[in-house]
């Protein structure tokens, strides 16, 4: 059981970050639907900064320093990449579906490219060891010997967990607390409302809509490279597995809200781990592989959290809160 | 716009509307392919491998690749006529034109189609499996070639109606629909081709994953010429085939009532209901020929009989799918402009392949230039304007019209230049 919950936790974690990168953009009015092209730059940043901090002769006990400090710079490069669609989106007035498509073909494109520039093949690992090696928090962590358990809860949470799991609890209180407590946040969800009446009260629409875009960029940078790490085991190959258009359902499936979209991606991550697991996955500790022994072909399970998503959409597209001036270039003259 | 020709009151051809669309795409073009050979000098000149005679031949590549030739004795590169590289080029171009043309059509009805990706996979299930079971009970290549093709088709336009069902009836915005219709369609095929041994290849060794070609049953499509024009190549009568669907294509939106009735969904799909249209109608039947057409496009691309399917497709959706948006933005969503930008895209990734073989630099360049060309046509709004303002101020026109503002609030989904041109379109009928 505690395994089954750790799995859900490392394929939820990065989608609930990217799917609350998602809302701090969409609730300022941009559609960002480059989350999956920035999710794959800051993955391949990430891993590029780690091999720098390991190059530059940092140790394998200071794992989890290296691990924030490539993990806040991963996010810098995702405020950055996330400016290109800003700079189209709000500036440009362009069309912000076709300005994320955009973001999302270069992304995988210059990815690829500087991979093979750097280590002449498609995938591009850590200079040495691994990522279970140098950033899982584990019994040894903490001087305990190899082995060592902390009874059920304390394991869940203390063995052979990721530090990420931790900032994923500290983005969404953040977040959280930004968008509903703050001034700025409150702003922030205006601009995405409607915008003519926010800049009629002296509001930055422009300003409020670089602040959402960039937050969103930083957030997806950061989820990148916590699925790089903890799902592709610190390699970077111009590919996040669909997780940045997952993360955009599981944001309209929680319906724009950080607390639904907790939820949802909690529910998604289940379904992912289930689908990767299922034939291993032994539920209530009997020995008998449930799931495994009901014969349905494991393709069922892969596309399970697809195929519930549409049902959810067509459920709950009457009382869907889609910010009212989403994607709508905002235009100082229009009414 | 303009001034209009006093006499035929129409606009002179290279001021008009069309021409300042080939204009804009051209320009991006241009700065695409600069932004390419900037990134061939940047990592030329970091790179202690490459020289500077590296870095010149990258650049030619990067323009000129489709006309390489290879290295002769010196080893300097040769440019000319290539055959294969050029009939290379038509045959890759079949699947760009019809993704391009399936995600041309859906953004005429005011749909962004971004799953042509999910389509086109059911395509190639439909055509696989019907032309090698066909082919095997030994019925008629042609009526096998026939079957297979519309097969593939059918199930692209069922799972293209998908999104379009769930924006008809309960207005959900078709971009997410497609991603997931995308994702369980790879599911889907990896499924079904995982469940029947007898498409696997294991006759040969080493194609461990990949489907049988159709040509071991001998249905493919004719050469028809292609074989004449581009010895050595891989093209054959598909690129005819494509040409035909994209006029075809043209005609209908442009000469039917059909076609009218899509456009002015697109433009405004509000007002196409008060006028009298069947909105719901246009859009499922919209987002069901964008269907057909992407599977088309896998459906003729599998039907030339050497290109060989990897099944295992669960974890990655094909290149084809999402590369058909640049060739419609490229072309300006003009049907017969989809021909030109399908073959140039497919240009870039010969280019792309040459700069591999022949450099020390890598195929994804191409890419990158790709993405870059997308990136400016989101605003190609803005190119137009400012190439329409220029010829504006040269021929002194005083009566032009203010340039129309961005969408109006209450369309958020019908893409802006869209709705601008339709509606003056619409204002001449």
């Amino acid at each position: 059981m505690v395994f089954l919950l750790q799995q859900m936790m490392l394929y939820a974690v990065p989608l609930m970050i990217v799917a609350l990168a998602g809302v701090c953009a969409e609730r300022s009015g941009v559609i960002n639907l480059a989350l999956e092209g920035i999710m794959i730059f800051g993955a391949f940043m990430g891993v590029v900064f780690v091999r720098m901090f390991q190059d530059g002769g940092w140790q394998q006990s200071q794992g989890q320093i290296i691990m924030i400090l490539s993990l806040i710079l991963s996010g810098i490069c995702g405020i950055l990449f996330s400016m290109l669609l800003a700079f189209s989106a709000i500036n440009l007035k362009a069309d912000q579906t076709i300005g994320g498509t955009a973001l999302n073909m270069l992304a995988p494109a210059i990815v690829m490219f500087f991979i093979y520039m750097i280590v002449q093949q498609n995938t591009m690992g850590m200079s040495q060891g691994g990522a279970a090696g140098w950033f899982m928090i584990k019994p040894q962590t903490f001087g305990y010997p190899k082995g060592y358990s902390f009874g059920p809860i304390g394991d869940f949470f203390l063995n052979k967990v990721y530090l990420t799991s931790y900032i994923c609890i500290l983005i969404f209180v953040l977040v959280s607390v930004f968008l509903y407590k703050t001034k700025t946040g409150m702003r922030l969800r205006s601009c995405g409302e409607n915008p003519q009446a926010a800049d009629s009260l002296g509001i930055n629409v422009y300003k409020m809509r670089y602040l959402g875009v960039g937050l969103s960029g930083f957030l997806a940078g950061v989820g990148g490279f916590t699925f790089a790490m903890t799902t592709a085991n610190m390699t970077s190959n111009g590919d996040v597995a669909g997780y940045g258009f997952l993360a955009l359902a599981v944001m309209i499936f929680g319906n724009w809200t950080p607390l639904n979209i907790a939820g949802g991606s909690i529910l998604f991550g289940l379904f992912k781990c289930i689908a990767a697991t299922y034939s291993t996955l032994d539920i209530n500790g009997d020995g008998v592989f449930l799931l495994n022994e009901l014969g349905v072909s494991p393709y069922v399970y892969r596309m399970l959290p697809y195929i519930i998503t549409l049902i959810v959409l067509a459920f709950t597209s009457k009382s869907s809160r889609v910010p009212k001036a989403e994607g709508i270039p905002y235009d100082k003259g229009q009414r | 716009m303009p001034r209009k020709d006093p006499v035929t009151g129409k606009l002179k051809w290279y001021k008009s509307e069309g021409a300042v669309a080939v204009y804009s795409a051209l320009i991006s073009i241009l700065i695409g392919m600069a932004v390419g050979a900037v990134i061939v000098i940047i990592v030329g000149l970091s790179k202690s491998n490459i020289s500077s005679s590296g870095i010149v031949e990258g650049i030619k590549l990067v323009f000129l690749g489709v006309f390489s030739t290879g290295r002769d004795s010196a080893g300097q590169l040769v440019f000319g006529f290539n055959g294969v590289n050029m009939g290379n080029m038509l045959f890759r171009a079949v699947p760009l034109i019809m993704t391009g043309l399936s995600v041309a059509i859906a953004f005429k009805t005011g749909l962004f189609n971004i799953g042509a990706a999910g389509q086109y996979l059911m395509g190639t299930m439909g055509t696989l499996s019907v032309g090698l079971w066909l082919g095997w009970t030994g019925c008629p290549k042609a009526i096998a070639w026939l079957c297979a093709f519309l097969v593939g088709v059918l199930l692209g336009a069922l799972w293209g109606a998908i999104p379009g069902i769930f924006k008809a009836f309960l207005n959900i915005n078709e971009v997410i629909t497609c991603i997931m219709t995308n994702w369980i369609a790879a599911n889907l095929v990896t499924w079904w081709f995982d469940a029947h041994e007898m498409f696997k290849n294991s006759a040969e060794g080493g194609k461990v994953g990949y489907i049988i070609p159709l040509k071991n049953v001998g249905v493919v499509t004719p050469k028809l010429l292609m074989d004449k024009l581009f010895a050595g190549s891989q093209a054959n009568g598909g690129f005819w085939i494509a040409v035909l669907i994209a006029i075809a294509m043209w005609i209908m939106m442009t000469k039917t009532t059909f076609g009218y009735e899509l456009r002015a969904c697109g433009a405004n799909r509000h007002a196409a209901k008060y006028a009298g249209i069947n909105d719901k109608k246009n859009i499922i039947l919209s987002m069901a020929i964008a269907g057909a057409l992407a599977a088309a496009g896998a459906s003729l691309y599998f039907l030339s009989g050497n290109t060989e399917f990897y099944w295992s497709t669960y974890q990655k959706l094909p290149a084809e799918g999402f590369n058909g948006i640049p060739v419609a933005l490229l072309a300006a969503n003009h049907p017969i402009g989809v021909i030109f930008s399908g073959i140039f895209m497919s240009m870039l990734n010969i280019s792309g392949i040459q700069l591999k073989y022949l450099t020390a630099y890598n195929e994804y360049i191409a890419d990158i230039i790709i993405a870059v060309i997308v990136y400016l046509s989101a605003f190609s709004m803005l190119i137009k304007m400012m190439l329409s303002k220029r010829i504006k101020h040269d021929h002194g026109n005083v009566n032009a019209e203010p340039a129309v503002s961005a969408a109006p609030a209450d369309d958020a989904e019908a893409p802006a230049e869209i709705v601008k041109k339709e509606t003056k379109k619409g204002g001449q009928k």
